[in-house]
C-alpha cells in the first residue's frame, strides 16, 4: 500500500544525472563569484603585481644575469610572461579549497549529502567554476602583459596548445585544492594550505633560469612540476625546445586531477561534523 | 493519543549502535514510527540525538543495527531512502551567497523537477512560509528565524513523506518558534511523518504524538505525553501562607499534605480539576485560614525527565540535586 508522494522525478540514468547536478552547483558557484567578486580580484592581483613587480622593478636587473649581457627589459618581458601565466593559473585555484572549506564548514554539504545528488557534483561544481574563472584572468593578464610589451612568436596552435595545458593545469590544482578544502578543518586552514603551490614556479623556470640556483635548489627546480609546465607553455609561446617536457606536463596535469578527485571525494563521503 | 497502531511504520530501527572510540555515543536504539505521525526525540545536550538522527538520514553508518525509511533499507538502499526523506539540522544549511528564491530553486533543479514547476513550488513556499518580501535578498542578511524557515522550506520543495528536524528551534525567540510549531504541525496535516529531535519538553508536549526520551544512548521512556505524565506522581495544590500560624492551621485541616515549614507552604494532593480546587478553598473559607497565594502543579514532562533519571534535563553538574540511581557505566 503506497501513500501517494509527491516525490518527483523518475531516476535517471547515472551519468546524465551526474552531468545535470555537476551543471547545476556549477550555476550556483558562478553566482557565488559575481555576490563575491573579492576572490575573483585578489586571485588577479598576485600575478599582476609580479608581472609588474618583475618586470618594472627587478627586470633591468635581473634580464642581463638570467638571458646574458645586452639582453634588455624587453627580452627579459618575453622570458617572465609565461612563467607568470603559470602562476595565475596556480594562484587562481587557491579559490577552490576556500570555497569548498566554507561549504563543508556551513553545514549545506550535510544538506546535499543527505539528498539524492549524485556524489562528485558539488565538488564538480566547484572546480569546473574554478577553472572558468581562471580561464577568464588568464586571458585578461596575458591581454596587459601584451599590453606592456609581450611580443609571443606563436602559430595558432601553438596558441591552443598553450591554452589547454594552461586550463589543464588550473583544473588539476583545483582538484587538489578541492582535496584541501574538503580535508581542512577551517576556512582559514584551507586558505594557507594551497600558498605554496602559489610560489612554487618562483623555485623552478618562471622568473628565472634556474641555472643560476645554487645545486641543491636546482635539483628541485628541474624535478619540481611547474618547471616542465613552465618550459613548455614558454617553448609553445616564444618558440625553443620543448622535448619531453609536454609530456611530463601533461602527466602532472593528469596526476593532480586524478589524485585531488580522489582526495576530495573520499572526504566528502566521510564528513559529517560542521 | 489519535494515531493508530495500525498505520504503516515509516521509520523502524532496531539495535542501532555507534560508538566514537571509546564513546558509546547510542548503545542499542529501537523505534517504530507510523505513517504520518510526530514522533519526539528528547534528551538532554549529547543524548545522542544528532547521531540518530545522522544515522537514520544515511550521513553516518551506525556500528550495528538495522533501519527501515519509508520501506527501505537505510544501508542497502541509501540512494531511495535519500530520496525519501528530506533533513532540516541542527545547523543551518543554506547557502549564504544566494537569496531565498536561488535557495529553493537550487533544491527545485537538484531535485530534476522541471523549471515550471520548481517555480512554483519555489513561489508557493515563500508565500507559505511568509518570505515572499525576502526573496530577493541573500540569506546572508536574514535573521535566526527567517534563516530556520528558509532552512525548512529548503527541505520542503521535493515534497519529502518523512522528514528529520534536529532540534528546528533551538535558538529561536518564542514567537519564531510558534511559527515553526504551527508549520511543523501544518506538514502532519498533509500526511508527512516528522522525526523531531529537541531538548524543550513543551515542544515535544505540543507536537509530537509520541515521545521517547534519549538519555546516554539509551531511550529510558517511551510513549504519548499523557503516557509519559502517567508515568509520575501526581500533581498538586500548593498554598502560601503568611505566617507559620496560619500554615500550622491550615495543615491541621488538610489531612494529607506536606508543610513546609521553611517557606510557609503547604502542598495538597490534587488532580488539578475544579472540583478539586473549589473544595480546597470551601475547606479554607470554612477555617477561616487565609492562605496568601494558590498555585496549581500539574506534571510535566520536565517531571517525567527528573524522575526516571533521576536529575534535571540540563547537564549541568552544578544543578544536579543527586546523583542518578543506576549504576554509572
Amino acid at each position: 500500500m503506497s501513500t501517494a508522494t509527491l516525490t518527483p522525478a523518475p531516476a535517471a540514468s547515472g551519468r546524465s544525472t551526474a552531468v545535470r547536478d555537476s551543471l547545476t552547483m556549477l550555476r550556483r558557484n558562478i553566482k557565488h563569484m559575481q555576490r563575491y567578486p573579492a576572490m575573483t580580484i585578489s586571485i588577479i592581483v598576485m600575478p599582476l603585481l609580479f608581472l609588474l613587480l618583475f618586470v618594472y622593478v627587478f627586470g633591468g636587473a635581473i634580464g642581463t644575469g638570467t638571458l646574458g649581457p645586452g639582453t634588455t627589459r624587453d627580452d627579459y618581458i618575453n622570458y617572465l610572461v609565461p612563467g607568470i601565466i603559470v602562476m595565475t593559473a596556480a594562484s587562481g585555484a587557491v579559490a577552490t579549497a576556500v570555497s569548498v572549506c566554507t561549504d563543508k564548514t556551513e553545514g549545506i554539504i550535510n544538506r546535499f549529502r543527505t539528498m539524492s545528488i549524485s556524489r562528485g557534483a558539488m565538488l564538480s561544481g566547484h572546480v569546473l567554476g574554478s577553472t572558468i574563472q581562471v580561464t577568464a584572468v588568464l586571458v585578461l593578464i596575458t591581454g596587459l602583459a601584451v599590453a606592456i610589451g609581450f611580443r609571443p612568436d606563436a602559430s595558432v596552435v601553438e596558441w591552443l596548445a598553450a591554452a589547454g595545458l594552461l586550463v589543464f593545469l588550473a583544473l588539476g590544482l583545483s582538484w587538489l585544492c578541492a582535496g584541501m578544502g574538503m580535508n581542512a578543518k577551517t576556512v582559514e586552514s584551507a586558505s594557507n594550505g594551497p600558498l605554496p603551490l602559489t610560489l612554487l614556479p618562483l623555485m623552478g623556470s618562471a622568473v628565472v633560469d634556474p641555472d643560476s640556483m645554487p645545486s641543491g635548489l636546482r635539483w628541485f627546480a628541474e624535478y619540481q612540476p611547474f618547471t616542465p609546465i613552465n618550459e613548455t607553455v614558454r617553448g609553445l609561446l616564444m618558440g625553443g625546445e620543448i622535448g619531453n617536457n609536454g609530456w611530463i606536463a601533461l602527466a602532472w596535469c593528469a596526476g593532480l586531477s586524478l589524485f585531488g578527485y580522489w582526495w576530495a571525494l573520499r572526504a566528502y563521503n566521510k564528513t559529517v561534523k560542521r | 493519543m489519535s494515531t493508530s497502531t495500525t498505520a504503516p511504520a515509516a521509520i523502524t530501527a532496531l539495535g542501532l549502535r555507534k560508538s566514537y572510540g571509546d564513546k558509546v555515543v547510542l548503545d542499542g536504539i529501537d523505534l517504530t514510527i507510523p505513517k504520518g505521525s510526530i514522533f519526539a526525540l528528547l534528551g538532554p545536550n549529547g543524548a545522542g540525538k544528532t547521531t540518530t538522527v545522522e544515522i537514520l538520514s544515511t550521513l553516518i553508518a551506525a556500528d550495528s543495527g538495522k533501519a527501515q525509511i519509508a520501506g527501505y533499507d537505510m544501508v542497502e538502499q541509501a540512494e531511495r531512502v535519500r530520496k525519501s526523506i528530506g533533513v532540516t539540522g541542527q545547523f543551518s544549511a543554506v547557502d549564504n551567497l544566494l537569496t531565498a528564491e536561488e535557495n529553493l530553486m537550487l533544491m527545485a533543479d537538484l531535485n530534476h523537477l522541471p523549471k515550471a514547476e520548481g517555480r512554483r513550488r519555489t513561489a508557493d513556499l515563500l508565500e507559505r512560509f511568509d518570505l515572499t518580501e525576502a526573496a530577493k535578498k541573500t540569506a546572508a542578511t536574514f535573521s535566526g528565524g527567517m534563516r530556520r524557515k528558509l532552512d525548512l522550506a529548503m527541505t520542503l520543495v521535493a515534497a519529502p513523506g518523512i522528514i528529520f528536524l534536529d532540534e528546528p528551534t533551538t535558538g529561536l525567540d518564542p514567537r519564531s518558534r510558534r511559527i515553526m510549531w504551527d508549520l511543523i504541525r501544518d506538514l502532519v496535516r498533509q500526511g508527512t511523518t516528522i522525526f523531531l529531535t529537541t531538548q524543550y519538553l513543551e515542544e515535544a508536549d505540543q507536537l509530537a504524538d509520541n515521545i521517547a526520551l534519549l538519555d546516554h544512548g539509551k531511550l529510558i521512556a517511551e510513549g504519548t505525553a499523557d503516557e509519559l505524565k502517567r508515568l509520575i506522581p501526581g500533581g498538586h495544590v500548593r498554598l502560601q501562607f503568611a505566617d507559620a500560624a496560619q500554615l500550622a492551621a491550615a495543615a491541621s485541616v488538610f489531612g494529607v499534605a506536606t508543610s513546609d515549614e521553611e517557606s510557609l507552604t503547604l502542598q495538597i494532593p490534587s488532580d488539578g480539576s475544579t472540583t478539586n480546587l473549589r473544595a480546597i478553598l470551601d475547606v479554607l473559607d470554612t477555617t477561616e485560614v487565609h492562605a496568601e497565594s494558590l498555585t496549581v502543579h500539574t506534571p510535566d514532562l520536565d517531571d517525567v525527565f527528573l524522575t526516571l533519571t533521576g536529575r534535571p534535563k540540563t547537564d549541568d553538574p552544578a544543578h544536579l540535586p543527586h546523583q542518578p540511581k543506576e549504576s554509572a557505566r
